[in-house]
């Protein structure tokens, strides 16, 4: 009989950013069983959510997780809005539409450099994350900030785009093209990439089914199942995509499903500044009714659904939140097992999973212990960074 | 005697052992380390960081794991270190002072796999499951490389007139050739396995089993690997500039193109190594044994007819 070893991956490991921790059985370098322990990250946001009142709660349920910072909110004020039976004014529905898209093309770009640096290809990651950088900066100069936007609100939006700005999300999209063209083809072209991912970790459509895996994880694997398409929302109805899906249902897949969505993103962004229409961007709401209602949006890795139930007071009596990695991350069971550990760690990876950490800092000056930029000062470097970006612009900062 | 003694104590401590060696090699480090971040769009290290780096971890605690074999995990690197300072001295001798003895070739040969051998003890002797695996993906990587390797270097042999002596290597013109320019190309990728770069840092693997045999080293002993890691990373390049090109040559314009020719080889590692993802082990192992051992035969068969045939182009 072989003698079985375990190799730990986590609860710190270089794999991943946030604490999970996966044990691999293995024989030599064959992976033959799995386990998995989530929760060392419990922050009980859906109890925190019960002690606030309805619109505090858009603004916790974006710190749920700093990469789908548009996602979470969306699905939270589409099922309140549905409570309260709002009818949400079409600007706000291209507004909300342009400020996902860019998160999913942010989030896609960020992914294709992690799975580079899971691949030991540091240089494919250090060139996604700087073709990453326009996309944040244009977020900063439309919502103020690089990851939580705090832009969309109960009935609508809180900040407009003004139209002037429209020409220049336009240029940075057509400027996006280029590179995103040249990391496809260099993921597409590359004979070792092929040989690195190619059948690796595949996820077969029963699987699939089985898991009930969603998003680009579901798409790479033959399912073609898009929430945005599905059930529309914001104004995903409004204007021409596709579904991105492939059959294989391997890592390479699942890269080229990823990479193909960010050109359907670019397109959907483009489109929507081009036919955004004037009027206001929020309606007004007086009262949530009781009742209970669901929203769920198409966030990058997947659908995320958030169910709310109100008796009629300010704050939701009961908030559930089902995020997409939630679902994903155990297919491990399927598209792990039985293949090697070089292997194991670029599947894990694959589905994305949706590490929710939001990194703190605390500049301190080592001779004097004195801390040289104290949370008030960080929050003003990054206003000023925002303040230039908005001038360079000519667009006057709203104060 | 005594003179002599002191003499090669000093060409081994000194010049141009160990502290020559390191002090290349740690250039060396950098140099790679900031060409990778200008391909990677990075602004990179200023020249002193590998010298810092690893005076840091020189004063930095050394921690033994509770399961380990004590006397193994902790002479290890010293083994390593031992070893690649030795082929410094002698490749360095050869190519510059012409001193030579006979087979010093295979000592060199012998001495290049130590590192790798050390690391594999070190690896095995700290007990962690990590570590022991990759050990073994190092052990898999030695088998693979080392056939393609010795091939080269019977191709070299018989260019230079059947001699084994690092001297007469110095002077040839492998390079004229099909074969020898075939098997300085596998010894390149040999080299860049035997370096542990991309896309065969394949025992380290960061996120796969978090830097493997490195996984329990601390303080002077992982100071000593990396040390030795950078002195590699001068011997080996020079170690194919004696082999393949013509040596090293300090007189006059020779200094230029000595210099050129290492630094040429060290941007070609670098740029293998930014440009591919990680192998798998098995990969590696198919890419050894299917391409590079077979075209290390073909070029050896056409080594030895143009040497019974006298053709000098093949």
């Amino acid at each position: 009989m072989k003698k079985r070893t375990i190799i730990p991956i986590g609860p710190y490991h270089p794999l991943q950013e946030e604490a999970e921790f996966f044990q691999l059985y293995v024989e030599g370098e064959k992976v033959v069983d799995m386990d998995v322990r989530i929760s060392y990250n419990h922050r009980g946001i859906e109890g925190i959510s019960e002690t606030m009142h309805f619109d505090q709660v858009t603004f916790l349920v974006e710190r749920i997780c700093g990469i789908c910072s548009a996602s979470h909110p969306l699905a939270y004020i589409q099922a309140v809005e549905d409570l309260a039976g709002v009818e949400v004014p079409e600007r706000a529905l291209y507004l909300r539409t342009i400020i996902n898209e860019l998160e999913r093309i942010h989030s896609h770009v960020l992914w294709a450099g992690l799975a580079g640096h899971f691949i030991g290809y540091n240089t494919v990651w250090m060139w996604a994350w700087r073709y990453r950088e326009p996309v944040l900066d244009l977020l900063e100069e439309i919502s103020g900030s690089r990851i939580n936007y705090a832009n969309a609100k109960i009935g609508g939006c809180r900040r407009d785009i003004p139209n002037e700005l429209m020409p220049h999300i336009q240029k940075v999209m057509d400027e996006l093209i280029p590179p995103m063209d040249m990391i496809t083809k260099a993921v597409l072209d590359d004979p070792v990439i092929h040989a690195r991912l190619k059948g690796v970790g595949v996820l077969t459509k029963e699987d699939a089914l089985r898991y009930c895996v969603t998003g680009p994880t579901a798409r790479a694997s033959g399912v073609p199942i898009d929430v945005r398409r599905d059930d529309p929302y914001a104004a995903y109805d409004r204007v021409e995509w596709k579904v991105i899906t492939r059959n294989e249902g391997d890592v390479f897949a699942k890269a080229v499903v990823r990479l193909l969505e960010i050109f359907e993103s670019i397109k959907i962004i483009k489109e929507c500044a081009e036919k955004i229409p004037d009027g206001p961007i929020e309606a007004e709401v007086r009262e949530i009714p009781p009742g209970e209602a669901v929203g769920h949006v198409e966030a990058p890795r997947g659908e995320t659904f958030h169910y709310v139930r109100s008796d009629g007071g300010n704050r939701p009596v009961r908030h559930k939140v089902r995020s997409p990695s939630y679902v994903n991350v155990p297919s491990f069971r399927a598209s792990c097992i039985g293949q090697s550990i070089s292997d194991v760690s670029i599947t894990l990876a694959s589905v994305d999973p949706c590490y929710s950490c939001t990194e703190r800092i605390a500049v301190v000056d080592s001779d004097t212990g004195e801390r040289v930029y104290t949370a008030r000062d960080l929050i003003k470097l990054s206003q000023d960074k925002t303040k230039r970006l908005m001038e360079e612009r000519g667009r006057q900062t709203n104060e | 005697m005594f003179l002599d003694a002191g003499k090669y104590i000093f060409y081994f401590l000194v010049f141009p052992g160990f502290i020559f060696t390191l002090a290349v090699g740690l250039i060396s480090v950098w140099i790679d380390r900031k060409v990778t971040a200008r391909v990677q769009w990075r602004v990179g290290p200023p020249p002193g960081q590998p010298l810092y780096d690893i005076l840091k971890l020189l004063g930095k605690e050394t921690i033994v794991p509770k399961n380990s074999n004590k006397t193994l995990f902790l002479s290890a690197p010293l083994v390593g270190l031992g070893s690649v300072t030795i082929v410094s001295v002698i490749l360095w001798l050869a190519s510059v002072y012409k001193i030579s003895f006979v087979g010093d070739l295979f000592v060199v040969v012998y001495l290049l796999m130590l590192p790798s051998l050390s690391l594999m003890i070190g690896g095995m002797a700290s007990g962690n499951p990590m570590a022991a695996t990759g050990a073994n993906r190092e052990m898999k990587l030695i088998l693979a490389y080392e056939l393609p390797f010795l091939l080269c270097l019977a191709i070299v042999i018989i260019k230079s007139g059947i001699s084994i002596n690092m001297v007469d290597l110095a002077g040839n013109h492998v390079m004229g050739s099909i074969s020898g320019v075939l098997a300085f190309l596998i010894s390149l990728l040999c080299i860049q396995a035997k370096l542990g770069f991309t896309p065969f840092d394949i025992a380290e693997a960061e996120t796969e089993i978090m830097e493997g045999p490195y996984i329990e080293y601390s303080g002077v002993p992982l100071a000593l690997f990396k040390i030795t890691q950078a002195m590699l990373l001068f011997t080996l390049p020079v170690y194919l500039i004696s082999v393949f090109l013509g040596g090293l040559n300090f007189r006059g314009l020779g200094i230029l193109w000595t210099v050129l020719k290492y630094v040429a080889i060290l941007v070609v590692i670098i740029v293998i190594k930014n440009t591919n993802p990680r192998l798998r082990i098995d990969q590696a192992l198919k890419f050894f044994w299917r391409f590079l051992t077979p075209a290390g035969i073909v070029a050896l068969v056409l080594a030895i007819i143009g040497h019974i045939s006298g053709i000098d182009w093949l």
